[in-house]
C-alpha cells in the first residue's frame, strides 16, 4: 500500500514478529490475541489506541521501520 | 499481553522454525496532508464477512488469500467472524467487532474531525496465511489499487 501511495500504520500484537517482517509503521499492543484494541464494549480504551497508532502518521522525524509501544 | 505463549506448543513450535519474510526495503509514503483532511480505511485481517458474502474458506492450503469489500454503512453487529484460527479467544470480537474491526470508532473520529473522512468500503482478509506468496505478489498489490482508486490517504491495519 505505501508503494503505491497510502500511508499505513499497523496495529501489532507480537513484538518479535513486527521486528522481523519490518512493517513501515507499527503500534505495539499489551493485548492478547483476539484484542488487538483492548476490550470489547471499551470505546474510550479502543480510541487511546487508534489515537496511539494516528499519531505515529504525524511525527515527521519517524524514519522506517516504526515500532512503538502502546502505552 | 500478546505473546506467543498463548498458543499451543505445536503452534509455538512451527512459528519459532517460520521463515519470516522481510520487508526490504521498507516502502514509505509521509503523510503530507493533516489527519483532518484524509480519507481512512481500515483492513483487518479478523477475517470478517458481511451477510452474503462467502465465509474465509479454512480448506485453503498456506491460507484463504482473498479478501471482502465491508461497507462502510454496515452496522458493526452484522459483521460475521468466519476467522478459522483456534488460537485466539473468539469471544471478544464476537461480541464488539469494533475490537478488531472498529469501524464505529472510525465514523467517530471523522464526526469530530480528527479525519477528514471514512472510506465508503473497508478490507478483510484472513490472516494466519503460512504461504503468503500470492497474498504478497497479488492480494496486497490488488487491495492497494483499490483503495488508492477510492481516493484513500491512509489504511489503519488492525490483526486479531
Amino acid at each position: 500500500m505505501e508503494r503505491q501511495g497510502i500511508t499505513t500504520v499497523a496495529i501489532q500484537l507480537l513484538r518479535e514478529v513486527a521486528q522481523r517482517v519490518r512493517p513501515p509503521r507499527a503500534l505495539w499492543v499489551p493485548f492478547a490475541h483476539g484484542y488487538p484494541l483492548g476490550r470489547p464494549g471499551e470505546p474510550l480504551l479502543q480510541h487511546a489506541v487508534i489515537e496511539a497508532a494516528l499519531r505515529l502518521l504525524e511525527v515527521h522525524t519517524l524514519r522506517p521501520p516504526v515500532l512503538v509501544d502502546f502505552e | 499481553m500478546g505473546s506467543m505463549d498463548e498458543f499451543s506448543l505445536a503452534l509455538r513450535l512451527f512459528l519459532k522454525a517460520y521463515r519470516w519474510r522481510r520487508i526490504d526495503p521498507v516502502p514509505w509514503t509521509a503523510l503530507d496532508a493533516s489527519l483532518s483532511q484524509c480519507r481512512l480505511a481500515l483492513v483487518s485481517s479478523a477475517g470478517f464477512v458481511v451477510p452474503g458474502q462467502l465465509p474465509f474458506d479454512d480448506a485453503v492450503r498456506g491460507g484463504d488469500v482473498s479478501f471482502r469489500d465491508i461497507p462502510s454503512a454496515i452496522d458493526v453487529r452484522d459483521l460475521i467472524d468466519t476467522h478459522r484460527s483456534q488460537s485466539f479467544d473468539h469471544s471478544g470480537v464476537r461480541q464488539d467487532p469494533n475490537l478488531a474491526f472498529p469501524i464505529d470508532r472510525v465514523r467517530e473520529l471523522a464526526q469530530r474531525g480528527r479525519i477528514g473522512s471514512v472510506n465508503h468500503r473497508h478490507l478483510s482478509f484472513m490472516g494466519s496465511i503460512t504461504a503468503p506468496g500470492r497474498l504478497v505478489r497479488d492480494t496486497g498489490p490488488a487491495m492497494a489499487r483499490q483503495l488508492r482508486a477510492d481516493g484513500v490517504d491512509v489504511a489503519l491495519l488492525v490483526p486479531v
